[in-house]
C-alpha cells in the first residue's frame, strides 16, 4: 500500500468524524464502508499519487501560509483603500511576467497564491511564464520582485 | 465563552460586514470586468474569513468549531480558482481590459502588453 493511500484514508476519517458528529455503531459501520468505498473507486481511478497527495510539502507548506495570511491582510487593507478613494485614479495593468521552472504543483500554488490575494488574477499559466492582471502597477511589481515565487520554491524542498 | 471572546467575536464580525459592504462597493464603483474582480475578491478572502473566525468564537461545540473551518478552507480553495477560471474566460472570449492609455486616462483598446 502506498503512503499516499494511507494518507487519503487518515483525512477521508477525520473528514467523515468531523461532518458526522454522531458515534454510534451504525454510523461506524457506514463511515467505514464510505471510507473504503472512495478509496477503491480512487485508486481505480488511479488518482492518488504525490499530485494529489502532495505529502512532500506538509513539512514547509504551515509557514507559507502564515506568511500568505500576512500578504492577504496587506494587500486585502491596499484594495479597499482604493475603493473608497474619492478620486479612484485606477492604473490597473494586464503583464507576463517571467517565471523560472517551478514543479507543477509550484505553479498551481504559485498562480493560485497570486489570484488569492486581492488586486492581483492569474489570467495565463505557461512553463516559464505568468500573466497577471493587478488593479495597479505597484502589485506587478512586487510580483517581479520574486519574493513569492522564493518561497514556493522552497516548499518541496 | 469568556467576555473577552464575545467582544472579540463581535469586532471580527462587524468588520468582516464592513469589508463585505467595501467589496461591494468596489463592484460597483470600479470601471470593468477585471478590475470588479479584484475588489469581489475583498469578500472572497478577508471578509468571509473574519466573519467565519467571528463565529468560531462562538461555536458551542468543537464540531462545529470543525466545520467552521473547513468551509474557510474549502472557500479559500475555491475562491482562485473560480477567479482564474472567469478572468481566463473572459479574456479568451475577447474581452480587453481597460488600462491605462499614453495620456494615463482608461482606455479599452490599447493592446496588451501581454495576454492571449
Amino acid at each position: 500500500m502506498k503512503i499516499q493511500t494511507l494518507s487519503l484514508g487518515v483525512l477521508l476519517v477525520a473528514f467523515w468524524a468531523l461532518n458526522s458528529g454522531l458515534f454510534k455503531p451504525l454510523m461506524y459501520g457506514l463511515g467505514t464502508a464510505s471510507v473504503l468505498l472512495v478509496l477503491l473507486i480512487s485508486s481505480r481511478m488511479k488518482v492518488i499519487d504525490s499530485e494529489s497527495q502532495p505529502l512532500n510539502l506538509t513539512k514547509n507548506i504551515p509557514g507559507y501560509y502564515l506568511w500568505l495570511l500576512k500578504e492577504l491582510v496587506i494587500s486585502n487593507i491596499k484594495v479597499v483603500g482604493t475603493i473608497w478613494r474619492s478620486n479612484l485614479h485606477l492604473q490597473p495593468a494586464l503583464v507576463t511576467i517571467k517565471m523560472d521552472h517551478l514543479s507543477e504543483i509550484g505553479k498551481v500554488i504559485y498562480a493560485n497564491s497570486i489570484s488569492l490575494t486581492p488586486g492581483t488574477v492569474t489570467t495565463e499559466v505557461t512553463d516559464n511564464s505568468i500573466t497577471v492582471h493587478a488593479l495597479d502597477k505597484s502589485s506587478i511589481a512586487e510580483i517581479e520582485s520574486g519574493e513569492m515565487e522564493a518561497r514556493v520554491r522552497k516548499l518541496d524542498k | 465563552m469568556s467576555i473577552v471572546a464575545t467582544y472579540l467575536s463581535w469586532a471580527l464580525l462587524v468588520i468582516g460586514g464592513l469589508l463585505c459592504i467595501s467589496g461591494s462597493v468596489g463592484l460597483l464603483r470600479f470601471p470593468d470586468f477585471f478590475t470588479r474582480m479584484h475588489a469581489a475578491s475583498v469578500t472572497d478572502t478577508l471578509a468571509t474569513g473574519m466573519i467565519l473566525a467571528g463565529l468560531m468564537l462562538q461555536a458551542p461545540t468543537w464540531i462545529v468549531l470543525a466545520k467552521l473551518i473547513m468551509i474557510l478552507v474549502f472557500v479559500l480553495l475555491t475562491g482562485p480558482t473560480a477567479g482564474h477560471a472567469l478572468a481566463k474566460a473572459a479574456l479568451h472570449s475577447g474581452l480587453k481590459p481597460l488600462l491605462p492609455g499614453k495620456s494615463g486616462v482608461l482606455e479599452a483598446d490599447t493592446k496588451p502588453s501581454g495576454g492571449v
